[in-house]
């Protein structure tokens, strides 16, 4: 490798090196081992995930662009096929309905499409899970959307109880498919995914046109793009074509329900693919740091003899790169082989979760070339620093003879202190003192473990705030209710009058889109009364906000998006009714955890469209114990287009933050404490070692064990208190950072201080400290005493 | 414990006629048949085979030998720092081979002093906290300066080793040994670090340490002269004692010569 030295001794040496620090060494393979193993199980999920579902959306023609429209003749296909930059385009009918299902005392809300009465759909196909496709001839049958079924346990043939557009059908469920375009639902104005809170449905398009008068007519256009179009030109050409059907606003992919959550997602794991590997791989650098500086420490005379003999600086700063590099390849080699097996262990469990019938299974090769060469990297650029020292190093030193390490500069500093301690506390303070950096690495190491722990905690408390805040303080309603269409204010007397109900309040969802310059915004706004009370906006502070005259107020991380701040106004494009494109100053910003919210008065809102008095949706507050009354009677009410209950909400939020990207926090948390394990175990072995022969001395001066003990423990005692602060401090800062890298469109993760989650932390770092501690006083016990003395230092 | 506390205790006092008190003392030591075996089968090594030996309460004793005939080994067993494998050791009325390593550990406070070839001094310690260290956990210390005195530091007491000399760090070495006013004093190659004149500077100390303190010394060595200051002499070599002599006149440490 380096001319013609002949490496044999030395290559028994670095044999002899490795064994003699096998459990160090083990401790940092394994944390780099870690770091490479995220990489390559991150990226490889990444890259899986990303092409099943392209390969997915293309296999089953997604459409990327949809256009809703009020009534829409079938003929205006022709045209829309004309624009520049489709390549595809397919009208159906969509229409909204309820489906009763036998257990559940309210009925769920359901979206029911077209299907063409003959042949495959241009765009939107289905792949078939059991059953059977639909007969056009039979008007009753209908597809059900696999993970809905499976949520209900409901069978093929079984019927269904569906009202549409005000009239109740029996249906029969005659196949199960999935869709690439209902990878999640949720229930209607719910952001969190659940399967079982909203069913789709699929009907033979006469069937459905029957159902909603659209005879000859459609009112949802798809769109397949060319590869050269341009989407905002196709958005804007397709209105123009639909604005005189009543066109919603045309949208794209990106703004898909699905598709966003499921791209949110994994964008979620490739942030954290990015950020996570690099911190374990500085850890192992920093460890391997510590080793190697010791080591060369400890050999000054081999060193010395070697350069004597005429080896020059790099062939023996080689001999010990070799050994961390043996260490950081060993660490990278079993982080791989981790990766793989993780990955494919994962990557099933993905699948099923983001609901894809196949998979592309893809491990990143360029994963295992970054992952190798980064461990590499950093742990020889760790120890570089050392090896330096070694150039300064003259041969003599090595025939002079072993010189007591020189004490008295580090003695001066703590005079005051060590006035009143015994010998063996004086030992503990000046050895610490001797080497304050090295000292203040250990401290930080240890800290930057803890502050990592902490952050996850603080993490964990986070996600438990977001559901308290958003089911207790801001949503305290039982129920919310949504209507087909804005009804007058008589509709919420009715409610006020069933029997049960305690509390009523008005609302009312427009969706719009709103924009900044060129940040724009699919999304909806919450019409609420002056001082609504169920569900409450609040400020920073907690405090509830009321909603002035005219004028918007939005959650935080809306606001960021958008860039707008209050004082500023936004271009608010209505997607319902005359569709008008209004102007709206925003007046203030609310603090939510869930969704991305626009507030604003409920009159103004109404003012602002000119249809006074208008709701399409209520918040209901209702008495305990009367909710099964309550339920029966809303069931009958036929505007009713669906009813959502807070339990169930909180429920779906609870399983989505224990599955899919927000699980990963427990791998984190797992992580984050095997780290700081193996920080604070790296520092005690290496006090052992610098100091097995002054323990030997002081157990032949007749010391006992625990005595002795006491020296090697008290040191990693005063590390880790030392530790304990500044780990509570960096986990503080560290968990605002993580937080916000935890945080999506869908939900916030806030980050404060939560004094438990510290104490926590601290805990864990003890317990580290005092197994670490217990694992290296073992040795004491049965030592050799001759050998211990014979050893260096 | 009871056992330890049985010991009994050589009075620490100066004698008038040294050699007439060494004469009634009794065995401070005794071995049968001892045997220390490193490894097993074909590679074992038998660094002793068979010793019996018996040293005197008082007296300053030399063990000779070529290198790796055993010294060590011996001085090891018989300070209680390593085990033998067949054989026993008494030291006065108790069977060092029986005790456990608390008793050991006992054994070694209470009754043992040790000098090594590189000192081993506590380098975070200065020369007064290194005999502290000692006088800390000992029963009847004698004060650290006067320890100190002893050897002829008085004056270097707040130097930390790595300030010190080798010769200097070595006299702290001896002075932390014999400042729990040790019952046996073992010296491994005291001098082997050393010049000869500074060595013998420390073999005067150690012999003025048997003299006044009345301290039975074990030093080991392989430089043959070394036993002209020696009340019994050694000889050491594959294991075995070859040959005991015993110096009716031992020399003064100043006039020997190597
Ligand atoms: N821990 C050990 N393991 C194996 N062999 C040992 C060990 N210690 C000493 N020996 C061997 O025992 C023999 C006696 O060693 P030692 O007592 O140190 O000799 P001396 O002190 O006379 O030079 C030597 O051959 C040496 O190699
Ligand atoms: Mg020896």
């Amino acid at each position: 490798m380096l001319g013609s030295w002949q490496v044999a001794p030395l290559t028994a040496k670095l044999g002899r090196d490795l064994w003699r620090i096998k459990g160090q060494a083990a401790a940092i393979a394994v944390v780099i081992a870690i770091g490479v193993m995220m990489q390559v199980m991150m990226a490889g999920l990444v890259a899986s995930l990303s092409e099943t579902r392209d390969a997915y959306y293309q296999g089953y023609r997604l459409a990327q662009v949809f256009a809703p429209v009020a009534r829409a003749p079938e003929n205006l296909r022709a045209e829309l096929t004309r624009i520049e930059g489709v390549a595809q385009a397919e009208t159906r009918i969509v229409g909204a309905g309820r489906v009763e299902i036998e257990g559940r005392p309210l009925p769920i809300a359901a979206r029911l499409l077209s299907l063409p009465d003959f042949g495959e759909p241009r765009l939107g196909a289905l792949f078939p899970v059991s059953g059977r496709g639909l007969d056009a001839s039979a008007r009753n049958e209908a597809l059900v959307l696999e993970s809905f079924a499976k949520a209900h346990d409901l069978k093929l043939g079984e019927p269904l109880t569906v009202t549409m557009n005000g009239h109740r059908r029996q249906l029969t469920m005659v196949g199960r498919v999935q869709s690439p375009e209902f990878l999640y639902t949720a229930a209607p104005g719910e952001l969190i995914p659940d399967d079982a809170r909203f069913a789709v449905l699929w009907m033979s398009r006469s069937a459905l046109a029957a159902n909603y008068d659209l005879d000859g007519a459609f009112n949802e256009a798809l769109l397949s793009l060319t590869r050269q179009a341009r989407l905002t030109a196709v958005l804007a050409a397709v209105d123009r074509l639909l604005t005189p059907y009543g066109g919603q606003g045309a949208y794209g992919l990106e703004d898909q329900f699905s598709n966003r959550f499921v791209s949110e997602e994994i964008k979620g794991l490739e942030v954290s693919a990015l950020v996570v590997p690099p911190i374990f791989l500085a850890i192992a650098a920093f460890l391997l740091y510590i080793v190697i500086s010791r080591m060369v420490q400890a050999e000054r005379q081999e060193i010395g003899l070697m350069k004597a003999f005429g080896y020059t600086n790099i062939e023996v700063g080689w001999h010990y790169m070799q050994l961390v590099l043996a260490i950081a390849f060993a660490g990278a080699l079993l982080g791989c082989g981790l990766g793989i097996w993780a990955g494919q262990a994962l990557i099933g469990l993905y699948t099923q979760y983001y609901k894809f019938p196949f998979l592309v299974f893809q491990m990143e090769p360029s994963a295992f070339v970054i992952g190798i060469l980064a461990a590499l990297g950093s742990a020889a650029a760790g120890s570089l620093f050392v090896l330096r020292r070694l150039v300064s190093l003259v041969p003599a030193e090595a025939m002079r003879p072993p010189a007591p390490a020189d004490f008295s500069r580090s003695a001066r500093w703590a005079q005051g202190l060590t006035g009143l301690m015994d010998q063996l506390s004086r030992m503990i303070l000046r050895r610490l003192l001797r080497q304050p950096w090295r000292m203040a690495g250990a401290v930080l190491g240890i800290a930057s473990g803890m502050g990592l722990t902490l952050s996850m905690l603080t993490i964990y408390a986070g996600f438990e705030r977001a559901l308290d805040l958003t089911f207790q303080v801001l949503d305290r309603s039982d129920a919310s209710v949504a209507f087909l269409r804005p009804m007058p204010p008589d509709a919420l007397s009715a409610l006020q009058r069933l029997p049960g109900v305690w509390q009523v309040e008005a609302q009312r969802h427009v969706p719009v889109v709103l924009r900044n310059g060129r940040h724009s915004h699919k999304s909806s706004l919450t019409g609420l009364g002056h001082q609504a009370r169920l569900l409450r906006v609040v400020d920073d502070k907690g405090r509830q906000q009321e909603l002035p005259g005219a004028g918007l107020v939005l959650a935080k991380p809306l606001a960021k998006i958008l860039n707008v701040q209050p004082g500023e106004s936004l271009r608010v494009e209505v997607r319902e009714g005359a569709r008008p494109v209004l102007q709206i100053p925003v007046v203030g910003l609310a603090e939510t955890l869930m969704g991305a919210p626009v507030y604003i008065n409920l009159e103004a809102l109404n003012r602002l469209l000119q249809q006074p008095g208008r709701i399409n949706a209520a918040a209901l507050e209702i008495e305990p114990g009367r909710e099964a009354e309550v339920y029966r009677q809303l069931k009958d009410m036929p505007l009713i287009a669906g009813v959502s209950l807070q339990a169930e909400a909180k429920q779906a939020f609870e399983t989505l933050m224990d599955q899919g990207a927000g699980a990963m926090r427990f791998v984190m948390g797992f992580m984050a404490f095997i780290i700081t394990f193996g920080i604070v175990y790296n520092a005690a072995r290496v006090a052992q070692a610098e100091r097995a022969r002054d323990l030997a001395s002081l157990q032949i001066l007749g010391y006992s064990h625990s005595e002795v003990a006491y020296v090697l423990l008290g040191e990693l005692a005063v590390i880790t208190l030392l530790a304990i602060p500044l780990g509570s401090l960096i986990g503080h800062f560290l968990s605002f950072a993580i937080a916000e890298g935890f945080s999506t469109e869908l939900y916030q993760v806030p980050a404060r201080f939560i004094p438990q989650t510290h104490g926590t932390a601290a805990l864990t770092v003890l317990c580290a400290s005092a197994v670490s501690g217990w694992l290296v006083q073992r040795g004491l016990a049965k030592r050799d005493l001759t050998a211990a003395l014979k050893s260096r230092e | 414990m009871s056992l330890l506390s049985a010991f009994k205790r050589p009075p620490a006092a100066l004698f008038d006629d040294p050699a007439a008190a060494k004469q009634q003392r009794g065995p401070a030591y005794i071995t049968r048949d001892l045997t220390k075996t490193y490894g097993e089968g074909r590679s074992a090594v038998h660094a002793l085979r068979s010793v019996d030996l018996e040293i005197t309460q008082g007296e300053l004793v030399v063990l000779l030998g070529p290198s790796g005939s055993g010294k060590s080994t011996l001085l090891n067993i018989l300070g209680g720092l390593d085990r033998a494998t067949a054989g026993q050791v008494h030291f006065l009325d108790h069977d060092l081979t029986l005790m456990n390593d608390r008793q050991l550990t006992r054994y070694r406070r209470d009754h043992v002093g040790f000098v090594f070839q590189f000192y081993n001094l506590m380098p975070s310690l200065t020369a007064r906290e290194n005999v502290e260290l000692v006088t800390e956990i000992a029963r009847q210390p004698l004060p650290a300066d006067e320890a100190l005195a002893l050897v002829g530091l008085g004056e270097r007491l707040d130097h930390f080793p790595s300030q010190l000399s080798g010769g200097e760090q070595q006299r702290v070495a001896i002075a932390r040994a014999i400042a729990k006013q040790p019952t046996v004093l073992f010296c491994d190659e005291p001098t082997g670090a050393l010049d000869s004149q500074t060595g013998r500077a420390v073999l005067r100390v150690l012999a003025d340490v048997n003299r006044k303190l009345g301290t039975t010394v074990m030093i080991v060595t392989h430089a043959a002269a070394t036993a002209a200051m020696a009340d019994k002499v050694l000889h050491f070599a594959d294991g075995q004692i070859r040959k005991v002599e015993r110096n009716a006149n031992p020399a003064a440490p100043e006039d020997i010569h190597w």
